[in-house]
């Protein structure tokens, strides 16, 4: 049956906080959400936290969990050392509103910058044909449950807080989906290179390493955005090859 | 008094799913002047959680089927008890529903000439579900959003609608409060349309979010707006049920659609045994016979024989399993093995159903590529909600508008899987139309300031009143009664006791004590919710000990047989004077050739 775990959770909001210690009893089994909600059911009813689905899919519960940002909803309580307070924070490249709860609209805004997704015309048979190897690649990208927890980590963003200068991972997740969409007609290069700052990833991979959905940012996405960037702007002749490839 | 923001629009769509997404988006299109709230943020509510695909019957995989077929399936799934003008719209607008989210960016699994893929589901009498993997509603929620951030639509994140205003018949407005710093606002609003989703967190293992409270048919009713087939409730067949802590996590009907099969403990592969009368021609009768159909339809090719029973409807294979447990052939934790494991290879697997072998590899610590999962019933969707108008969706108040989980009438008495993605875009187009023309002939209304100061009062009091009882600790008994007396097995006095205990929750539900600011307070926003809980569950279990007979999702023990006379009328739950009262409605007559083929089937 269950045995008694030790956590330090952030209370707080904008003027500041502190971890706050709780002492509670688990059941085989229980992820940090779990912990959460029972610290609300059963000490704090106030503590704030966001969460929706449980299961990994809607990217709401971020945080900082040992140091590490992670989803609490798929982090089990059994994966974390339990000799020591396991210490609950938020993802902290973001405003705090309170205790657990960030103000991630950046993100939103950020998102509305992106001009969207702009169709090229259909067969004559009225379908478009895309075929699993083809999508396999994008798929990839639209995996992406906006946790933000590459947001969070990355370092230009995080350290250099380069907010007007940098989309971050997350939006170069979806501008390399929009690139790399076999259906779209639309050159956001202009974009990657100017507003949204590629030139600010120098690769340290960060971001990769936190992303729950596995999305290899950095290779996948980034890398191969900044050699279209790199085509586009830099090398004539790759350029010109490209046209003639059709994308 | 509390201060309010006050907003004017012409339409203000609640809910950010699928249905309300989409209806904001036809909305604005149209010219109305449009604003979407939502208690969580952009891109979370439940559809992202969809897994296994939207049902169309786009022909892609299977030239055989058609609308038609789509509209039997559907007719049949819900025992006859749909509307059936919405379940013909629905089945022949669906296909152009998918085709338009292919033309907005989303990208579907594939054909091998290049097409979208449709997968099996239970109840679908061919392959029809356009899906992408395991994560479907993840693809449909984020084509809306991508799509509605370039529209002149106006959204606000994590605000949440408490009371709906009537200017005489017409519908006035809405107060909301955002979490953040919990403000409140006021929207006038010439139409409403609600697509706030289902009810289950009304009960203890269940499949959905915290947001699912509710809200929306609590709302509908409060201003007099007429619910409808509240008896009938989903049980999906198969949830987590260990560890304790994700017992009633979803596990996609998409693994036996891809050939997974249900065992007890004795390895008995038992669906063979719960094959309902209704349905004997339509499944296999042997395992040899069922198992070839997997291998046709996995190589590609089209089925010659009939399907597995593993892929009836929900109802049949919820009871089924139920029924396996009662008689003591259970899993070790209380319920039946879904093995995927020997039926396909580890890639397959991998590839087919990415979030199941990820989640239960972090969850359950399962490897289900090598071992059975562990699953049981468990509650997910309702049927049941507000009764709207089959081609505009509004409801019996004007001006306020129903679409998607919170509406009633396309599923009858129980829902197909894939049925409601595809109900989300077809109807949730539908109500933005329908609210974009209501506008154009409807004035200004304002929300009676009395009423909304009344409604302030309501909200803050629990911040004042000291002594109340925890939120927490009456949701988690409202969850246990609901779960206990009005589950899947129902009787006429589990039924009335429930109905005792609701009258006792009432009392308890308005004399809540809050600690903390308004600022982000859970427990502030769970106590408002059970308002909504309280008033879904007695509306659920009044119309449940009123149905004598058992249908699709709602099961009487005492009364185990379909009756020709409930067969020919949908119950109504009215608001007389704030009391609730049950009616029974004829169902309209369905023309000749939609009956023809009802009953070809
Ligand atoms: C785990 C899971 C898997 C599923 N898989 C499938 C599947 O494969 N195929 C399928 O067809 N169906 C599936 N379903 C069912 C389907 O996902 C839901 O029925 C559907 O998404 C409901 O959509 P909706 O637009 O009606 O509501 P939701 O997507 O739930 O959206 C409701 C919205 O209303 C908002 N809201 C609620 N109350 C208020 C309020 N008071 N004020 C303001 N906003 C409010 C919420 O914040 C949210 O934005 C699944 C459901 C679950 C839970
Ligand atoms: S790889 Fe680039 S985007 Fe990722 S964390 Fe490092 S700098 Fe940021
Ligand atoms: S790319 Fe990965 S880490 Fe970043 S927001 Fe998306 S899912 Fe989260
Ligand atoms: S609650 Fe949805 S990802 Fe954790």
């Amino acid at each position: 049956m269950g045995n008694i775990v030790q956590m330090k959770v952030y209370r707080g909001d904008k003027s500041g906080g502190s971890l706050r210690d709780y002492s509670l009893e688990i059941d085989e089994g229980m992820v940090v959400l779990d912990v959460v909600h029972k610290i609300q059911a059963e000490h704090s009813p106030d503590l704030a936290c966001r969460w929706n689905c449980k299961a990994g899919k809607c990217g709401s519960c971020s945080a900082e969990i040992n140091g590490k940002p992670s989803l609490m909803c798929m982090t089990r309580m059994d994966s974390l050392p339990q000799d020591r307070p396991i210490t609950v924070e938020p993802i902290r490249t973001f405003p705090m509103i309170r205790d657990l709860v960030t103000d991630v609209s950046w993100n939103y805004e950020v998102n509305k910058r992106i001009p969207a997704f702009t169709p090229k015309p259909k067969n004559p048979d009225g379908t478009w044909r895309m075929y699993q190897y083809e999508a396999d690649r994008v798929q990839e990208f639209r995996k992406c449950i906006e946790c933000y927890l590459c947001q969070n980590t990355c370092h230009v963003l995080r350290n250099h807080d380069k907010h007007d200068e940098f989309f971050g991972p997350r939006f170069m997740v979806r501008l390399a989906m929009l690139e790399m969409h076999p259906l779209d007609a639309a050159d956001r290069l202009k974009l990657v290179k100017e507003a949204a700052g590629v030139g600010f990833c120098n690769i340290t991979k960060c971001c990769t390493e936190v992303c729950p959905e596995e999305i290899h940012i950095t290779d996948n996405a980034i890398i191969p955005l900044k050699e279209r960037v790199a085509d586009e702007f830099y090398d004539p002749i790759r350029r010109l090859f490209r046209v003639f490839a059709g994308k | 008094m509390a201060d309010y923001t006050p907003h004017q629009f012409d339409v203000l769509v609640i809910g950010a799913g699928g249905a309300g997404l989409r209806a904001a988006i036809e909305a604005a299109a149209l010219g109305a002047k449009t604003a979407i709230v939502m208690k969580s943020l952009l891109g979370k509510a439940h559809t992202v959680m969809a897994e296994g695909g939207a049902a169309a019957a786009m022909r892609n995989a299977d030239p055989r089927d058609s609308w038609q077929t789509h509209f039997r399936d559907t007719m049949k799934g819900g025992k006859l008890l749909n509307q059936w003008r919405m379940a013909q719209l629905h089945a022949q607008e669906a296909p152009d529903r998918i085709w338009e989210l292919e033309e907005w960016g989303a990208v579907f699994d594939r054909t091998t000439d290049g097409l979208i893929m449709q997968r099996n589901f239970g109840g679908h009498t061919y392959p029809r579900l356009a899906h992408v993997g395991d994560r479907t509603g993840l693809e449909i929620i984020r084509t809306l959003q991508d799509k509605l951030i370039h529209m002149p639509v106006d959204v606000f994140m994590e605000t949440t609608v408490t009371h709906l205003f009537k200017t005489g018949d017409t519908i006035g407005g809405a107060l909301t409060y955002r979490r953040e710093d919990g403000s409140f606002q006021l929207f006038n609003a010439k139409a409403v349309i609600l697509a706030t989703g289902g009810i289950g967190k009304s009960f203890k293992i269940t499949s959905n979010s915290w947001e699912y409270s509710g809200d929306g048919q609590a709302l509908a009713w409060s201003v007099g707006a007429d619910l409808m087939d509240m008896e009938f409730l989903q049980f999906h067949p198969t949830g987590m049920v260990w560890p304790l802590s994700v017992r009633g996590t979803l596990i996609t009907e998409g693994v036996r659609g891809e050939g997974g099969v249900l065992r007890n403990s004795t390895g008995e592969r038992f669906m063979f045994s719960y094959i309902p009368e209704a349905f004997k021609n339509d499944v296999a009768s042997t395992e040899q016979e069922a198992n070839q159909w997997v291998q046709e339809v996995i190589a590609g090719k089209q089925a010659t024989v009939r399907r597995p029973p593993e892929l009836l409807t929900r109802d049949v294979v919820a009871r089924a399993i139920n029924s396996e447990v009662r008689a003591g052939r259970g899993s070790p934790h209380g319920g039946v093995f879904l093995d995927i494991a020997t039926r396909r290879t580890a890639d397959e697997i991998k590839r087919k159903l990415p979030s199941m072998y990820h989640q239960f590899k972090k969850l359950a610590n399962v490897d289900i590529t090598k071992e059975p999962m562990e699953v049981g019933p468990t509650c997910h969707y309702a049927m049941g909600g507000v009764r709207v108008d089959g081609e505009t969706e509004m409801s019996s108040v004007k001006g306020l508008f129903a679409a998607g989980e919170v509406a009633a009438g396309l599923h009858g008495a129980n829902r197909l899987g894939g049925n409601s993605l595809s109900d989300l875009l077809v109807f949730g187009r539908r109500a933005g139309a329908g609210a974009a023309d209501y506008v154009k002939q409807a004035s200004a209304v304002k929300a009676d300031a009395s009423a909304v100061d009344r409604a302030l009062a309501e909200n803050l009091a629990c911040f004042e009143r000291k002594g109340g009882e925890n939120p927490y600790a009456v949701h988690r008994e409202l969850q246990e009664m609901m779960q206990t007396y009005v589950g899947i097995i129902r009787t006429d006095a589990d039924l009335r006791h429930a109905l005792a205990e609701l009258d006792k929750f009432e009392p308890r539900v308005k004399q809540l004590s809050v600690t903390g600011s308004r600022a982000y307070n859970p427990g502030w926003h769970l106590a408002m919710d059970l308002r909504s809980m309280l008033t879904c569950s007695r509306a659920l279990t009044l119309a449940a000990l009123e149905r004598c007979e058992s249908r699709g999702g709602h099961t009487r023990s005492d009364f185990p047989d379909y009756d020709k006379e409930w067969a020919k009328v949908n119950q109504v739950v009215k608001n007389e004077n704030g009391v609730m009262k049950l009616e029974r409605v004829v169902r309209p007559p369905i023309p000749d050739e939609l009956k023809q083929l009802v009953e070809e089937a």
